[in-house]
């Protein structure tokens, strides 16, 4: 067993864990934030994607060992003061998701690839977003949420959501 | 049908693009997988797979296991045979199908690779995985049975060696005028073989099964990540033998199926199995690469087609002879998949004579089981693949061709060849729609220029014109192909006394949004605000009836469900609203869910008043009885046919290989929609599995029978960089089988695409002399079959 002292979403924790432990098996088992999900087991898919140290990594590929010291924050902590954060209004909005699985991956790798472009084209998000896979979505509606959401300016702000209407957000089609 | 349920309903929500109340706890990971639940004293349940294709099973030893640190308790196969029964198959379509015993762990013979050997449970997940590498088993190696046509060899060694044969069921269809006369006086007869390669579904959510105990009063509570809580139930009860009533199932948060969790799964009555052995409660989750073996399989199928047509491109005659891969066992719906496409092939084309046969083939793989589209993924492919094919033949433009052979919008409604009645369409209004957005015209021109200038990057158009059945399905129908259940949903409606609505479904969504499209649905009926809604699903104690989600039926059976039912609510309220304004009820108006006196809007009551009232039950009418709520129980007239036109411009680099999809246009009709950006993201998430089988995925066996493509590491699920950005559009023609007039829409884009993609690489390519490149359209395999067609065209010269 390994001392670790990890700040996860704000709160710091200390725990004895295996040298083997898994982050992401250390978030969902050990400290209940089950709202980062796995996937898979070949760092595939990207759902378990969660933020160390303001890199996005995926946190089925980090041992909770190496997370010592560090700052975690997973989708659970996106939201301030119940404020949605800007991404997930613009996944909401443009309906970027529907089983969801994804979802905390995408956005916390998203929120990565608008840290980095903060106005990024549709290409780069796609390309940005490659190293996490939708099954649901055919992954139009996350670029454009991503690109809404860019629209906002800092994709690290939290609150002040784009007040669009929620059904002018998306297209019509013609009947 | 009674006049309460054919009243007029304001729409106000239905057709509205509203946001998913589903959202709020997905996009701030405030979730409920199963893999989420714990229960004090939770133990975790490992299963160790056989690593051969075939083998026979001469000795497992768990005790070795047993001494592992954290270890609670190992079994063997035969350790727990006694009072497990076999997996169901629920879909036997012949009366003489071959229908082996499936045990949900191997005991003497192993028949995929991942077929389950041992099970170990530990007080960690970590701990049961360890345990795994100390079950000692010896195998004796038999020989795999990979290919279709091999298995069928008198000599082939066979997958269940007391059956005799690897022949599962031939299944024959013979409709029309007689096949062979007709071909005996068509111009033109062309004969192709396509092949389905094997799919793995991939939901992005890997099963995972809790079963809790209640020890003392025998009853079990069990969460899977299955799209099927009702007939998982059920189904759970006969295997191993807990009572029906005092088993729960939930489905709680399940994150994508795409028919790969409509299933009855070994690991599901393992783990019921375990916990009742041990009395406590035990977990079970799949790693993605052990749902690769252990989760069903899709498609695998090969098609033989022949059309018989005039020389002016008048289809005479269709003939299908199908071989499809069962894989090891039969599974909850396997043997009836192929069937779904038997009655797809003819489309939307009218024809003199339909043959039909589908044979069923036992292999060393992984079962094949429902996978989105079905069947009917398969049927389009084969039928849009060869119309490409025959206006090549007759040098017709592929739409031109179409449009000599479809269903014209004023033929409607009309009985195909195969039999379905197709209740509405209209083909030209969605293909001229399509054509314009697409921009056909223009784009014919540019790929001319390019293939007289001889450019190495070739353009091809892809055209498919699809169709579908779904809605599975009314019941009678169910019967007659041999579905042992039958295809009716439930809803009911309850009207709370504060005036708030609670809807229970009998449909069991996995990422399709009913809670909001239902909302809708019920808003709209009884008056009430949207928000005022809850949609109660996905457990067998609060849902007690229902037939779940699959085959595109939950919006035309579950959702007309909610809409008779919130009917029956409205009716009820009715008759309490005229008692307590001392009016008849034909003197009623009742509009936003308001009643008033006609002649004096004065005399109201809300809906929710009637709710109250009822509640306290003071003023009801003699001989009410205290209750406005309401169930209705729908049994689908008929089956639903979306339609649509699907166009691809697709660029492929002739030095290469390499495909890109330039444009993709689809004009869907899926009937009335009720919510517009949910009906559009289904659109895209099927498009982008139909194109993912045209280009990127396969499974893929050695010739020993070992999964190549064993993890998501080698098996391409294509990412955002992979897929075009779509164009969707849409038509309206409502179904003229139900209330709501909507059609089903989860498949559409899958069945659709496919056949797109693949004509328009073949497309650009036929001025090489290409005419066929297999599935999936990989740079390679885009490359050889260039390099084939030159050579042929040399040898030729």
């Amino acid at each position: 067993m390994t001392r670790i002292s990890v700040k996860v979403d704000g709160t710091t924790y200390e725990d004895d864990v295996e040298p083997r432990l898994l982050l992401v098996h250390y978030l969902r088992d050990r400290l209940g934030l089950t709202g980062t999900p796995v996937g898979c087991d070949t760092t595939n898919c990207g759902a378990c994607t969660v933020d160390l140290d303001g890199e996005s990594v995926k946190s089925c590929t980090v041992l909770a060992v190496q997370a010592d010291g560090c700052a975690v924050t997973t989708i659970q902590g996106l939201a301030t003061d119940g404020d949605w954060h800007p991404l997930q209004k613009a996944f909401h909005e443009q309906h970027a998701l529907q089983c969801g699985f994804c979802t905390p991956g995408m956005i916390m790798a998203a929120r990565d690839l608008l840290e980095e472009n903060p106005h990024p084209t549709a290409d780069e998000v796609r390309l940005g977003l490659e190293g996490n896979l939708c099954r649901c979505t055919g992954y139009q509606n996350i670029v454009n949420a991503v690109l809404a959401a860019a629209g906002n300016g800092s994709a690290h702000g939290t609150g002040s959501g784009q007040e669009k209407g929620q059904e002018t957000s998306v297209k019509e089609a013609a009947v | 049908m009674t006049d309460q349920l054919t009243d007029r309903v304001d729409q106000r929500e239905v057709g509205r693009a509203r946001p998913r109340k589903e959202d709020a706890r997905l996009v701030t990971g405030q979730t409920n997988w199963t893999d989420n639940i714990t229960v004090p004293g939770l133990l975790h349940m490992a299963i160790l797979r056989s690593p051969m294709a075939h083998a026979r099973i001469d000795r497992v030893d768990v005790a070795p296991a047993r001494e592992r640190p954290g270890v609670i308790a190992a079994f063997s196969g035969r350790d727990l045979a006694e009072g497990l029964g076999s997996l169901p198959c629920a879909w036997p379509v012949t009366e003489d199908i071959v229908l082996p015993d499936h045990p949900p762990i191997a005991v003497d013979e192993v028949r995929y690779a991942g077929d389950p050997v041992a099970v170990v449970v530990a007080r960690d997940r970590y701990a049961a995985a360890d345990a795994l590498e100390a079950v000692e088993v010896d195998y004796t190696p038999l020989p795999p049975v990979l290919d279709l046509e091999d298995a069928l060899a008198d000599d082939a060694p066979l997958v269940h060696s007391d059956k005799g044969t690897n022949r599962c069921y031939v299944w024959p269809l013979a409709t029309g005028l007689n096949y062979d006369e007709v071909r005996a006086r068509a111009d033109v007869v062309l004969k192709r073989r396509y092949t389905h390669q094997r799919l793995i579904p991939n939901a992005m959510e890997p099963r995972a099964v809790v079963v809790s105990p209640q020890a003392a009063s025998g009853e079990y509570t069990l969460y899977s990540a299955t799209q099927i809580p009702h007939i998982l139930r059920i189904m759970l009860s006969v295997v191993t033998g807990v009572p029906e009533h005092k088993l729960r199932v939930i489905a709680p948060d399940v994150g994508g199926g795409f028919g790969s969790k409509l299933q009855v799964y070994g690991e599901e009555a393992l783990a019921l199995a375990v916990a009742r052995k041990l009395g406590r409660p035990v977990k079970w989750t799949e790693s993605r690469s052990e749902g690769y073996l252990a989760t069903h399989h899709g498609r695998a199928q090969i098609q033989d087609i022949e059309v018989a047509a005039t020389r002016e491109g008048k289809l005479l005659g269709l003939k299908v002879d199908l071989l499809a891969d069962m894989g090891a066992y039969l599974m909850l719906v396997t043997p009836g998949i192929p069937i779904l496409g038997a009655f797809m092939y003819p489309a939307i084309y009218k024809m003199d004579a339909y043959s039909f046969t589908c044979t069923g083939v036992f292999t060393t793989k992984t079962p094949t089981d429902a996978y989105r589209g079905a069947g009917r993924p398969e049927a389009t492919f084969a039928i849009e693949r060869i119309m490409d094919e025959l206006a090549a033949e007759l040098d017709l433009d592929p739409v031109e061709l179409r449009r000599r052979n479809w269903i014209e919008h004023n033929e409607f409604p009309y009985t195909t060849i195969a039999g379905l009645t197709y209740d509405s369409g209209n083909y030209e209004a969605a293909t001229e729609k399509a054509l314009a957005r697409f921009g056909y015209d223009d784009l014919r021109a540019e790929q001319q220029k390019r293939n007289e200038s001889g450019d190495a990057v070739r353009l091809g158009i892809g055209v498919s014109t699809y169709t579908e059945m779904c809605g599975l399905a009314p019941s009678r129908v169910l019967r007659d192909l041999r579905y042992a259940a039958g295809g009716w949903e439930a809803a009911s409606i309850r009207m709370l006394p504060t005036g708030k609505v609670e809807v229970v479904t009998g449909t069991s969504p996995h990422g399709q949004g009913h809670v909001t499209s239902w909302s809708q649905i019920a808003a709209d009926v009884l008056g009430v605000p949207f928000e005022d809604v809850e949609v109660l699903h996905g457990d067998t104690l609060t849902s007690p009836q229902g037939m779940d989600t699959y085959g595109s039926r939950s919006l035309v059976v579950g959702g007309a469900a909610v809409h008779h039912a919130a009917k029956k609510v409205v009716a009820k309220a009715r008759k309490v609203a005229a008692h307590l304004l001392e009016a008849s009820e034909g003197d009623l108006d009742f509009k936003d869910g308001v009643f008033s006196v006609k002649g004096s809007p004065e005399a109201r009551k809300t809906i929710q008043e009637i709710a109250f009232e009822t509640f306290s039950s003071h003023d009801l009418p003699d001989g009410m009885e205290p209750t406005i709520n309401a169930e209705h129980l729908l049994d689908p007239e008929n089956f639903s046919y979306p339609h649509g036109t699907h166009l691809c411009a697709v660029e492929v680099d002739t030095e290469t290989g390499h495909v890109r999809i330039r444009s993709y246009v689809c004009v869907d009709d899926v009937g009335r929609v009720i919510n517009p950006m949910i009906v559009e993201g289904q659109v895209h998430g099927g498009l982008a599995q139909g194109i993912a089988q045209a280009l990127y995925e396969e499974a893929v066996y050695d010739e020993e029978g070992n999964l190549v493509s064993g993890t998501m590491a080698d098996y391409l699920v294509p990412g955002a960089p992979d897929l075009p950005e779509f164009v969707t559009d849409r038509t309206e023609t409502p179904a003229a089988s139900n209330p709501l007039g909507v059609k089903g829409v989860g498949e559409a884009g899958t069945i659709a695409s496919t056949p797109a993609v693949v004509n328009a690489i073949v497309d650009a390519l036929r001025p090489l002399g290409v005419t066929d490149v297999p599935m999936p359209c990989a740079p390679q395999r885009v490359w050889q079959a260039i390099r084939q067609a030159r050579a042929a065209k040399e040898a030729t010269v």
